[in-house]
């Protein structure tokens, strides 16, 4: 056992392809849902990318970063989601663009 | 100990005056007053009879009237240092004095949050009593910014129509000028490391110190602009109309009685000092600046139509004289400038009284809509007369003094300005006479009905009265106090005094462009 | 003999007194107070004078030490000799009178009371200019009459005229008086003191004659002479100050205040005498002022004004006298001024109190039998002014005529102008005497004059007739003077020169062979009758010069043209403020979108560093 059994490039490679949707839907996309979702999307892609190179040191520490980051993931989730219901009541939308009360 | 219990008394006042309100909302004067005299009597009490028989150095703490100094950031040198010599207990006598002036002008004034009003007028007091006792540069610092914040405050809460405006404005022009000596003070502080190895900022320690030409002119200027924001000299003069004319009256009173003196003063005590090279070198700049603010505050002061800015721009005229006498640098100049800061203390406190008194009664401030008030209140109108005339410089009151003396110092060191700031002396005869004219003489309008002056209000002017005449016809008690102080200072710096100048007259005279 | 310091402190007291008083003293108290504290301090004068008479020892006495700073250590105290003795004696002897005659003059005025105050305070303002020991005292005095005479000049304060008069007085002497206070700068820094006496020797012994810093400071001191008698370029106050009550005008404008400059002078004559240029320009200018205020003064309506440039007119001849030297016929003319001029005020204000506060001469006339005593003492007054024979005018006029003759070089011209300056005066004198006392009638006085105002009309006849026999103790303090030598010709032009101007007006104004109406109603004549009674129009030329100027400049500026500069930091502030909130549009993608290059652009920058 012990070592990474598929090439670590493929695997950095799809996380960073994961990355970069997530960051495309978070700049491209209006609805906050999806906004988070993509957040999501990149938190995890990054959270591959530690538990790959975890695996492929062999070290416990990509495995470790990868359960913060999911606590993380978690708490962010439910702090934004409380955002959303607000929003949803506030401004009766959730297209972010819409809610730009902090225009200058 | 006695000044740090000064101080102390002062802020204490300030906290009871502020809570007492709830007792009784007539109660926070009396509580400001009791903490005013209080210290004015402890303070008198505690002055040493002996005073140094020798030329005062003043760079050793045993020279001081009254010294104190307490570790409070060893680490970086910085100490609770305040110390007392006759220039500082004459200013805080006069700060003291004028603070009673103010809680009597504004004794029936304020109806909105008392407590407050007379909290931050003490705590001002404070402030500045602190500025004339600090000899740590720090600490100097923190009373220099201590005495800002409850002054705003009086502007910004029970100032008049426009008061937002002129609260912000004086608070961006002091504390921006502020920053700026609070950069030279740390740049000194690291010169005095660099030439000492040890960091300190007390006052003491940093006299004398030898700088870089270069970068001694540059600190100097921190310093000085700082203070001739405060003073005010021309051209950083413009936030004091504004100022003057929206805050309430004890405001005004404060702010021309001793704050402005609080620049003069840091000049005096810490710009010059500090640095003799430089400063001697700028003098020529400097007096420039007080000969044109002479002028340029006259001029403005004629157009006015306002009560209170009329007498604002009279303080920028007279205060030209104070930058005149000090940059000036001998004896006789450096004593008129001292004496101007006492006479015009008290003669501007009491026509700013004045004003407020006005605006109280008549509701405006503008002089057009005033006229013949002699008729109806002739005690305010002889009031009026009497400072309006010991402010054009009347010969027998304390102002003739401060200016005469000013003038004759700087005749000795630059005729020509001496000529043009003596131009000043008629344009102050055209503004207050105008200003009497206006406001009391003319036709009054028979329809108007005002009370004149009342006891309270009578007995605040003649003190003040008093005050001027002794200043005018025996001030000798007022040089002699800070005559030690002046001659320990000068030695300070080399190559200017009276006697030099003396000796070679035409000289001085052919150089000057006369 | 510190006791001197009584006769400035009486009539001190008793202001102080009176304004304390705030017009609550009864009338009668106000008055008694108010003139016998003159009176007291006569008595006090007169008593000194005998003192001096009998011994003639210099009386100085220190009352303590004003200020000291380092060398400069000016006292209160007071020097006494001659010349203060002839002086503290006009002052408070007329000064007396004056007040006794005010007493009914104001008697009905509600402001009785602040009026005495005032007039007590310029008493002693007076006193102590001349008593002073060194110039800085003197300038307090100098200063104090001042004051007094804009409080007075605006007395009546509710017409704004009135202010407007005593501000100009105040501040068109104020010029003179910055340019003497430059004066005292320079005499210490030059000489180390301002103690008369001290100053005077220590010039004597440092200055050659001719030098240019003992010209300079002359100069200065005369620009403050200049101003306070109102003397070419600074005497267009005295015609506007007539605005105050007449006793006033008699006292401060014609026996005391306006003489001042004349005492400085005097008092500090060895200066001039080491500058000989501003010397001769004390000649000029009281020769150009006597000439062009003898003009003017022929052309006036108003009663007071006439008055008014005939004291400027006569103030000239004592500068003339001044500047030829002849300082005790100076002061001898300022004696037997005061007496005549005092006269002729005096009367003028019991004609114009007794007809209405009528001015207008032409608006008189025939009180000659209505009016016998005013017409007596005006008579007097007006030969003693035209220097007719006897009358005290003409001692001292002659005396000072004689001197310009003597002086080498220029002094036939001086004296010629002077004579010319005489014939006016003898025609002015007698035009008004002739308008306003014979001829028709155009108002009934509805009063005659009491003895409060008749005693001192009466006094002040005698002593303008006898005056002349003075006999002044001058003899030390000045130079002593040549005796006269001129050749008797000179003696009697002198003499018939008034006499002459007697006759011209009779002709023109009395008898109308000569009517003047003829000569005025040509186009030239009347504007130059409009010329002279606009007073050369020099005011115009001021105001259009100076005070408009000044006016305009000051109302420019009125807002603040420095605040722009701090205006523009606000603005520019706000500028950059629009400019950068423009970024922040609230837009969640906008902020994640910059984040995300801001980002790139930074690791891009990290990563160029890094290779």
């Amino acid at each position: 056992m012990g070592g990474l059994q598929i090439p670590m490039e493929h695997v950095l490679v799809l996380a960073g392809l994961l990355f970069s949707c997530g960051l495309l839907g978070l700049m491209l996309r209006r609805n906050i849902i999806f906004m988070l979702m993509s957040l999501e999307v990149m938190l995890n892609a990054s959270a591959l990318a530690f538990v790959a190179a975890g695996a492929r040191w062999g070290e416990a520490d990509g495995q470790i970063i990868f359960l913060l980051i999911l606590s993380v993931a978690a708490a962010e989730v439910a702090v934004g989601l409380g955002l959303v219901l607000q929003i949803q009541r506030r401004f009766k939308t959730l297209d972010m663009d819409q809610a730009r009360r902090l225009r200058g | 100990m006695s000044m740090a219990v000064l101080i102390l008394l002062l802020l204490a006042g300030g906290v009871l005056a502020w809570q007492s309100e709830r007792i009784n909302p007539n109660l926070p004067r009396w509580v400001a007053l009791g903490s005013v005299v209080g210290s004015l009597v402890f303070l008198l009490l505690s002055i040493p009879a002996d005073q140094p028989v020798h030329l005062p150095n003043p760079g050793n703490p045993n020279d001081w009237m009254l010294y104190l100094k307490i570790d409070w950031i060893p680490r970086f040198g910085i100490a609770f240092e305040l110390a007392m010599d006759g220039l500082s207990l004459l200013l805080v006598v006069l700060t003291l004095l004028l603070g009673l002036i103010a809680i009597a002008s504004s004794w029936s004034e304020i109806d909105f949050k008392p407590g407050l009003f007379q909290a931050n007028l003490v705590w001002t007091l404070a402030g500045v009593c602190g500025v004339f006792l600090a000899v740590d540069l720090f600490l100097f610092f923190l009373f220099w910014e201590v005495m800002l914040i409850p002054m705003y405050l009086l502007i910004a809460i029970w100032g008049h129509e426009n008061k937002t405006y002129a609260a912000m404005k004086f608070f961006i022009f002091t504390q921006a000028s502020g920053l700026l000596m609070l950069v030279a003070i740390v740049v000194l502080a690291w010169q005095g490391l660099a030439s000492t190895g040890q960091l300190s900022f007390s006052y003491l320690d940093l006299l004398g110190l030898e700088l870089d030409p270069r970068l001694g002119y540059w600190t100097m200027l921190g310093f000085f602009l700082a203070f001739t924001v405060k003073l005010p000299a021309f051209p950083f003069h413009t936030w004091l109309p504004d100022a003057h004319t929206q805050a309430p009256t004890a405001g005004s009173v404060l702010l021309a009685g001793i704050l402005l003196k609080t620049g003069a003063y840091g000049l005096l005590r810490f710009c010059i000092p500090l640095f003799p090279e430089a400063s001697m070198e700028f003098a020529p700049i400097a007096m420039g600046l007080g000969a044109a603010g002479v002028i340029y505050g006259a001029i403005l002061a004629f157009a006015q139509s306002d009560f209170k800015r009329l007498v604002a721009y009279s303080s920028v005229s007279h205060m030209g004289f104070v930058l005149l006498g000090l940059y000036a640098w001998n004896q006789l100049a450096l004593q008129g400038a001292v004496m101007q800061m006492v006479a015009h203390g008290v003669s501007t406190a009491a026509l700013f009284m004045m004003a407020g008194a006005l605006q109280h009664r008549l509701h405006t401030r503008d002089m057009r809509r005033m006229g013949g008030l002699w008729h109806q209140a002739p005690r305010m109108g002889a009031c009026a007369m009497f400072f309006a005339v010991a402010s054009l410089g009347l010969p027998g009151l304390g102002n003739f003094v401060a200016e005469f003396l000013v003038l004759l110092g700087l005749f000795a060191v630059q005729p020509g300005l001496a000529v043009i700031a003596a131009l000043g002396l008629i344009t102050a005869a055209v503004y207050s006479l105008w200003m009497m004219q206006q406001a009391f003489q003319g036709t009054p309008d028979e329809q108007r009905k005002m009370p004149d002056f009342d006891t309270r209000e009578m007995l605040a002017m003649a003190a003040m009265m008093l005050a001027l005449i002794w200043l005018g016809l025996y001030p000798q008690p007022v040089l002699d106090l800070a005559q030690p102080v002046l001659d320990g200072l000068q030695q300070l710096v080399p190559g200017a005094d009276t006697v030099t100048a003396l000796e070679t007259p035409a000289n001085n005279l052919a150089g000057g462009g006369l | 003999m510190a006791s001197v310091a009584l006769i400035p402190l009486l009539p001190l007291a008793s202001a102080i007194l009176l304004l304390l008083s705030a017009g609550k003293m009864p009338r009668h108290i106000t008055a008694i107070l108010g003139a016998g504290s003159v009176g007291l301090s006569a008595v006090c004068v007169a008593l000194l004078a005998r003192a001096f008479l009998a011994d003639g020892d210099i009386v100085q006495a220190t009352l303590w030490t004003w200020m000291a700073v380092g060398d400069f250590t000016p006292r209160i105290a007071f020097y006494i000799d001659g010349l203060t003795i002839v002086m503290m004696s006009v002052i408070t002897g007329v000064g007396f009178l004056i007040h006794l005659y005010s007493i009914e003059f104001m008697w009905n005025d509600e402001s009785i009371c602040r009026y005495f105050a005032y007039m007590n305070l310029f008493v002693a303002a007076m006193l102590l200019l001349v008593m002073a020991d060194n110039l800085l005292l003197l300038y307090l005095g100098w200063e104090g009459v001042g004051l007094c005479s804009y409080l007075l000049v605006g007395f009546w304060y509710r017409d704004p005229n009135n202010g407007k008069a005593a501000r100009k007085a105040f501040v068109v002497t104020r010029i003179g008086d910055t340019a003497m206070i430059l004066g005292l700068f320079l005499l210490f820094t030059e000489l180390g003191t301002l103690d008369i006496q001290p100053l005077m020797a220590a010039a004597n012994s440092q200055w050659q004659i001719g030098e240019t810093l003992p010209i300079l400071a002359t100069a200065l001191l005369l620009g403050g002479a200049v101003g306070k008698s109102a003397q070419l370029p600074l005497h267009t106050w005295l015609p506007d100050a007539m605005a105050g009550p007449t006793p006033v005008s008699a006292l401060i404008h014609a026996a005391t205040m306006v003489t001042a400059g004349v005492y400085l002078i005097a008092r500090t004559y060895e200066l001039f005498l080491l500058a000989p240029p501003t010397q001769l320009a004390v000649a000029w200018i009281g020769l150009a002022t006597l000439l062009l205020a003898a003009f003017a003064a022929m052309a006036q309506n108003d009663i007071k004004r006439i008055l008014a440039y005939s004291t400027i007119s006569q103030i000239g001849y004592m500068f003339l006298a001044l500047g030829v030297g002849a300082y005790a016929s100076g002061i001898f003319h300022l004696v037997t001024h005061a007496f005549f001029k005092a006269l002729l005020f005096l009367a003028a204000g019991a004609v114009i109190h007794c007809l209405h506060h009528e001015h207008n001469i032409f608006r008189m006339g025939g009180l000659r039998t209505r009016l016998p005593v005013v017409f007596w003492s005006f008579l007097i007054g007006s030969a003693a002014l035209a220097a007719l024979p006897f009358s005290s005018g003409f001692y001292s006029k002659d005396a000072i005529l004689l001197s310009a003759w003597e002086l080498p070089g220029i002094g036939h011209w001086l004296w010629a102008g002077g004579l010319l300056g005489a014939l006016l005066t003898g025609i002015y004198s007698f035009r008004l005497v002739f308008v306003v006392f014979f001829g028709q009638a155009h108002r009934e006085p509805d009063r005659q004059p009491g003895w409060k105002m008749s005693v001192p009309l009466v006094l002040l006849c005698i002593l303008a007739l006898s005056g002349g026999m003075l006999v002044l103790p001058l003899a030390q303090v000045f130079p002593a003077a040549a005796p006269h030598e001129a050749s008797h010709i000179i003696e009697y032009i002198s003499i018939g020169t008034p006499l002459l101007g007697l006759l011209l007006a009779y002709l023109m104004f009395l008898g109308h062979q000569l009517p003047a109406d003829k000569l005025v109603s040509t186009a030239g004549g009347r504007s130059l009758r409009d010329f002279f009674q606009a007073g050369w129009r020099v005011d115009q030329l001021y105001d259009a010069l100076l005070v408009q100027p000044f006016t305009a400049l000051s109302h420019w500026w009125r807002n603040e043209p420095v605040d722009r500069i701090y205006n523009g930091v606000v603005t520019l502030s706000q500028w950059a403020h629009h400019k950068l909130t423009a970024s922040q549009t609230g837009e969640l993608r906008w902020y994640a979108t910059t984040m995300v290059f801001g980002l790139v652009l930074l690791l891009a920058i990290m990563l160029r560093n890094a290779t």
